[in-house]
């Protein structure tokens, strides 16, 4: 019923970013989530900074939807904040002798870095691929990345076909739960109010049927594949088939000499040395 | 009066985003009382949308929804006596049935609205013979059912709330023809015996043009047509127009006439055409 269910983190688009090879925008998230943490001064975390207004420049995503995208992690980022600023001992005391609680700069510097790194590992990686990659795109990169863990044995394309499907029916069951609940809700049934135990209870008329009918859809998905004679992996062509191109190979040199800036600033660049 | 009327109803669905839909543009609406209301259009001229505005499952963005005469949504917190008073049958209801037994499951309005065991009982009871539900199935768990059967215990734990406005959404879709007349001939006799009002969505212009008093015709989220059935099956040129279809009978009444046998127009069910072919005009079956 609803059309305004926003599904996913994609954001539609046509960027650099949306256009790249999702294989190897798996292997630039990894390597850009180590380099974040390779980072020991504030030379280093100047670059990442930058390094995260290159990726929304390049994205096209609205800056709006990227702040959105922080909110959830008001509450971890204050109390890092809090804690380091508080029990961090330094050597530039700011509060006078004699007080209850001390504060440093270098504790207040620390807890700065630190939520630059955790706002810029999220940010980052979402830019990378959740906001420009659809979902189905990023399990196929997993699954032919996966591809040679085939050799000893594990299910590669079971697992990618079971996330494929569990993501294409996600919209539907979303749909599917609300017309169930609209028809209890018919019949008296109340969701919004009384003590959580009432409420939890009164999901019980909405599971039952919605399980039931997920049942009843995944067996006839399965006698559906079965008569387009399904038997698994094995020599299957694609639809849609992932290709390389010159971009890829301009993010690859992109990151590696992000990668190479990060460490040239940890060995050459002077002043403070960051802890953790 | 009417039991309920609409008001310059506007309903859009994604408001603000770019594939924003107006599902319902300006629809004003009066259903009588005690009759049985037919609801036609095509897929998405907002019947469905229409259908869970009259119980308060969605407010209009516009416009009022009243039920004799109150608005509905005056009081926000009361909405849930609206939906007592308004019982919909929504598409497929067999799909909301959960319960362990088919009596728990049509009990479940009742005890939602609070009503005493003793009221329970009887209303369950009723319900079920109304709808056809037999004794033999109350024990059963309502998944054992077959299809008629399931729909048949889905519109008893409907009606078992006792509405005074009874709303059917498609309750013949994907039915056997047996299953569909038993189910539509079940809500004939209950609406007689009861004098609710009924609204029934369908696609079918065979039941309309049996089963209703009245006919409503949509598109694209407007009121095209309204009359009994004998005046909207008359105008068969813009039901095709807009999508729609006429009775079978209506169709060889038209071709009679071509071929120069004119029994009017207003044909739409076989017993009718019969008595205007061989009883003379003015006998309506």
């Amino acid at each position: 019923m609803k059309a305004d269910i926003a599904f996913g983190q994609y954001c539609e688009g046509n960027s650099f970013l949306h256009r790249l090879d999702p294989r190897w925008k798996i292997i630039f998230v990894l390597v850009y989530i180590v380099a974040l943490f390779l980072a020991r001064n504030i030379f280093a975390f100047a670059l990442i900074g930058a390094s995260i207004v290159g990726l929304w420049l390049l994205s096209g995503i609205k800056l709006g939807i990227l702040v959105k995208g922080l909110r959830p992690l008001l509450f971890i980022i204050a109390f890092t904040a809090i804690i380091n600023v508080f029990w961090f001992k330094g050597e530039t005391p700011l509060l006078p002798d004699g007080w209850a609680v001390q504060i440093y700069l270098e504790g207040i510097i620390n807890a700065g870095l630190i939520i630059l790194r955790v706002m810029v590992l999220v940010t980052g990686t979402s830019i990378l691929l959740t906001y420009t990659t659809t979902p189905i795109a990023l399990t196929d990169g997993i699954e032919q990345l996966l591809a040679p863990l085939a050799k000893i044995k594990v299910p590669v394309h079971e697992f990618s076909m079971m996330m494929t499907i569990a993501l294409r029916f996600i919209p539907t069951l979303i749909e599917e739960t609300d017309k169930i609940m609209s028809a209890q809700k018919a019949r008296g049934s109340d969701f919004s109010t009384g003590s959580l135990v009432k409420r939890a209870k009164a999901l019980v008329p909405v599971l039952v049927p919605l399980f039931i009918s997920a049942f009843r859809r995944a067996d006839d998905l399965a006698t559906a594949m079965e008569c387009r004679c399904y038997t698994g992996g094995n020599g299957r062509t694609r639809m849609n088939v992932l290709h390389s191109t010159w971009r890829d190979g301009v993010m690859l040199l992109g990151i590696l000499a992000f990668v190479a800036g990060i460490v040239v600033l940890n060995i050459f660049a002077p002043g403070y040395t960051f802890t953790m | 009066m009417g039991k309920i009327e609409l008001q310059n109803i506007t309903y859009v669905y994604g408001k603000g985003a770019p594939y924003e839909i107006k599902a319902l543009d300006d629809v004003s609406l009066t259903f009588e009382e005690g009759k049985i209301i037919g609801l036609i259009g095509h897929t998405g001229s907002g019947k469905s949308t229409l259908v869970q505005l009259l119980n308060g499952l969605i407010r209009p963005d516009a416009g009022k929804v009243l039920l004799d005469g109150k608005d509905i949504w005056q009081e926000p917190k009361k909405i849930r006596d609206v939906r007592f008073k308004v019982g919909l049958v929504m598409q497929y209801p067999e799909y909301q049935l959960f319960d362990e037994t088919v009596w728990k499951d049509i009990a479940f309005g009742p005890r939602n609205m609070g009503m005493s065991d003793e009221e329970v009982k009887k209303a369950v009871t009723e319900a079920a013979s109304f709808a056809g539900v037999k004794e033999k199935h109350f024990n059963k768990s309502p998944f054992d059912l077959s299809g008629g059967q399931k729909r048949r215990a889905a519109l008893a734990g409907v009606i078992a709330m006792r509405p005074s406005v009874l709303v059917l959404d498609e309750p013949a879709a994907g039915l056997d023809p047996g299953a569909r007349r038993r189910i539509l001939t079940r809500i004939k006799d209950y609406q007689r015996q009861s004098g609710t009002t009924v609204i029934i969505v369908s696609h079918s212009m065979e039941d309309m043009a049996m089963y209703c008093d009245s006919v409503v015709v949509m598109n694209h989220g407007k009121v095209t047509m309204t009359g009994t059935p004998a005046q909207v099956f008359s105008r068969a040129d813009e039901l095709i127009a807009q999508g729609l279809d006429v009775p079978a009978i209506t169709k060889v009444a038209r071709a009679l006439k071509d071929e120069g046998v004119d029994i009017g127009l207003d044909i739409y069910t076989v017993n009718f055409a019969a008595h205007r072919l061989f009883g003379g005009d003015g006998i309506e079956g």
